[in-house]
């Protein structure tokens, strides 16, 4: 066993934790605004900048790429150090390059969005300038991640960095793919797809859904196989499991993409295979809800004394809510209803809100005291307050959203005795109006426990109560333990 | 680092013999009813690839023969055939004798709501009520272009100055201030004259002035006491129902350049059944003559 110390990298990790934070707040408070504006669209103040469509991209990128993305550079550069006992492949001098490229990626695509550049993909709308950059950064990112794998003193590759892996190398195919595209060449920054039409749509759901199955599953997969196990100080519930899922979810979920174009000009055949394959995901998901819940056997009482464990645990249960979602929109009878109204809306939000938010927050509640040197966090009070706050926030938000999204296909199709249609657009659009309300109340909810979170976390830097100084570097620990 | 396997003293389980930051993993077998909710999610998908189409090949539909086109085209079969023979009949009526008919009417009010929630109501309002900026109101009983059921008629077949049908209803009124028949002076005295024509004048020595420009240059079209013409789509003047706006200001701003109205020539979009249809239930929203 080796015996020398390992000076792990920690600045820019320390800076991914801070990023992370930063957006999430950023993210959220865009949200909330643009829920208020489809509840009182007088507040799209009729200025360009600050209309509903150039502000959702925003909302939508600061969530999944700005606090997700840092949340997953943070935490897997952390883990990967650390479950494989060896520094980060190129050091400091990497770890800061990935932090400011990355932060540079997230700049200007949101400069972009807000002066109108966009290429009107959802959740790839940046154009091609900053497509390059995120290519580079993406690379090294991949380098400095499989270079740590490489050298590591652990015999075995633990199954977190499976999933980050997993994530690494699909985003950057999914990436490249989408977004091939030639530029037009006269400054305006607009480019042209290679692709067209209905393979264009292909292509792009095939990214976008994968988008979520890689970026938003596997990447906070790894996440959790780190965090559930360090919080409840268990064992992982079922090696074999994770081994199982981890290579049916990757096989199946890239199949998936086609079922969000059911009825549209796709053919039968590959919205056929959407369905099936979507359904088949159901299992491989919940297996990842399974070793993270029974993980806890025999601790739950943890859940009791730590507030940040309740979050993951929490995360975990709407991971699993929402991977059995999925599959049920995905079937074609019940897509009919629910395509192109709120319950889609609804869905992604229990993912992103309770699933992507809570197990993030569960990260940086048990990273930002072991990362700064803490004997604790500054308050456990707080995070109690962040965690009932938001996931009333989360209820409102979805319950709002299946209601209004339900009601809107039911009333699209509904006819008179006479079979004439019942209702017009409008009256569809008027009636959702007190759950758009409902909706930025739940933003509102889950913004504030976010501005709490930013407090205490802040707090735990300048004001929590040191370690004694043996025990400061957390890659001592770890060699202490050994 | 050696694998060294322990025994987990709270489930009884072996470990893998693994150990990662701290970290160590159960070998706890797949749990059964996971894995065979796995396996029957997979019998279900092979089931329904063989039943649907899911194979690129032309002509492969699966067993089912189902397809999305063959669905819709099926569907809409469905509804033509329960609804043709009214449609029928509705055809060959006119507005008239739709109206005239108990049966006929409550069909044509019941579709034609729907007729126009679809075509109409982004311009007039859901329920007919118009809206600023030139969108009359259709529940009242003023009515530019005529109001009652030929008339509706005409201007829903037809529509107003629009490029799509020859008999669409046509007429200009002069941009008095742009092309400078008058001076601005002159269109606020104007003004003050349509606002007196209402007894709403608060100026009498301006509208005083007013009133013989306004004899010269509105009556042909607008009527002498400001009564409107239908047969122009000149508005009534008198009354206390404005397209686009009731002060003075607004009504010498329209007058130096005035924004009419464009409607569609509803034949060319919809079955002469539908505008039928569309006709009673205009008529029916309040104000039919």
């Amino acid at each position: 066993m080796a015996s020398r110390d390992i000076t792990y990298v920690e600045g820019p990790i320390k800076a991914f934790a801070i990023a992370t934070m930063f957006w999430g707040v950023v993210g959220f408070l865009v949200g909330v605004v643009i829920a208020s504006q489809l509840a009182w669209p007088l507040l799209n103040l009729d200025l360009e900048w600050t209309t509903f469509g150039r502000l959702r991209p925003v909302h939508t990128s600061a969530v999944i790429f700005a606090f997700g993305g840092n949340a997953l550079l943070c935490t897997s550069l952390y883990i990967v150090q650390r479950t494989c006992r060896a520094r980060l492949f190129g050091g400091d001098d990497m770890g800061w390059f990935l932090f400011w490229g990355y932060q540079f990626v997230i700049v200007t695509a949101a400069l972009g969005y807000v002066l109108g550049v966009t290429q009107g993909k959802e959740y790839a709308e940046p154009e091609w300038y900053v497509d390059l950059w995120l290519t580079v950064v993406w690379v090294f990112y991949l380098i400095a991640f499989g270079g740590t794998l490489i050298r590591r003193e652990e015999p075995h590759i633990y199954v977190a960095n499976w999933f980050f892996l997993a994530f690494i190398i699909t985003v950057a195919m999914l990436h490249i793919v989408n977004n091939l595209a030639l530029p037009v060449g006269d400054g305006s920054g607009k480019s042209y797809g290679l692709a067209a039409g209905v393979q264009d749509a292909m292509i792009q759901w095939w990214y976008g859904h994968n988008a979520v199955g890689f970026f938003l599953t596997a990447g906070f997969l790894g996440m959790m196989y780190y965090f559930i196990p360090k919080q409840a100080e268990r064992p992982v519930y079922s090696y074999r499991l994770s081994i199982v899922h981890f290579w049916a979810l990757i096989f199946l979920y890239i199949w998936a993409g086609p079922h969000h174009l059911h009825y549209t000009a796709l053919p039968d055949w590959a919205q056929t295979l959407g369905m099936v394959f979507s359904i088949m995901l159901w299992m491989p998901s919940w297996g990842g809800m399974i070793n993270g819940v029974m993980t806890l056997s025999g601790a739950w009482d943890k859940l009791r004394t730590n507030p940040g464990l309740r979050f993951s645990v929490t995360a975990v249960g709407f991971y699993g809510m929402s991977t059995f979602e999925g599959p049920v929109m995905s079937i074609k009878a019940v897509n009919a209803l629910s395509h192109y109204t709120d319950w889609t809306i609804g869905h992604v939000h229990s993912g992103a809100m309770g699933w992507v938010g809570f197990i993030t927050f569960g990260a940086l509640y048990w990273l930002f005291p072991v990362l700064w040197g803490k004997r604790s966090l500054y308050s456990e009070r707080l995070v109690a307050w962040h965690f009932w706050i938001a996931t009333l926030g989360i209820v409102l938000y979805i319950t709002a959203m299946w209601v209004s999204g339900i009601m809107q296909g039911l009333m699209w199709r509904a006819y008179d005795e006479m079979g004439f249609l019942q209702y017009s657009f409008i009256e569809t659009v008027a009636a959702m109006h007190p759950y758009y309300v409902i909706r930025f109340l739940g933003g509102v909810l889950y913004l504030s426990g976010a501005l709490i979170m930013a407090y205490n976390l802040w707090k735990t830097v300048t004001a929590a109560p040191v370690l004694e100084p043996a025990r400061v570097s957390p890659g001592a620990i770890a060699q202490a333990a050994e | 680092m050696p694998t060294k396997i322990e025994k987990d003293a709270i489930t009884g389980t072996d470990t893998t013999g693994h150990e990662w930051d701290g970290l160590k993993e159960l070998n706890t077998p797949l749990p059964t009813w996971w894995l065979y909710t796995f396996y029957a999610c997979c019998v279900f998908a092979l089931v329904w690839v063989v039943l649907y189409p899911a194979i690129p090949v032309q002509g492969w539909t699966g067993i089912t023969g189902w397809t999305a086109r063959g669905a819709i085209n099926g569907e809409m079969e469905t509804a033509r055939a329960r609804t043709e023979p009214m449609l029928a009949r509705l055809r060959s009526a006119t507005p008239e004798q739709i109206a005239a008919n108990p049966e006929l009417r409550a069909y044509a009010i019941a579709g034609g709501r729907a007729v126009f929630a679809n075509n109409c109501a982004a311009c007039h309002g859901a329920g007919g009520q118009g809206a600023r900026g030139g969108y009359p109101s259709l529940a009242d009983d003023e009515w530019i272009w005529g109001g009652d059921l030929g008339a509706i008629h005409r201007t829903i077949t037809h529509g107003i100055r629009n490029h799509d049908s020859d008999e669409a209803r046509v007429s200009m009124m002069p941009r008095f201030g742009v092309d400078g028949v008058l001076t601005r002076a002159q269109i606020t005295d104007v003004a003050e004259q349509v606002l007196a024509l209402g007894n709403r004048s608060t100026d009498a020595a301006m509208a005083a002035r007013g009133a013989p420009l306004y004899a010269e240059n509105c009556a042909s079209c607008h009527g002498e006491r400001g009564e409107g013409n239908t047969d122009v789509g000149a508005p009534n003047l008198s009354d206390r129902v404005w397209l686009h706006a009731s002060d003075r200001a607004g009504i010498a701003a329209y007058i130096a350049n005035p924004q009419m109205g464009v409607m569609p020539a509803f034949a060319q979009r919809l079955d002469p059944a539908l505008v039928n249809m569309l006709a009673v239930y205009v008529h029916s929203l309040g104000g039919g003559r």
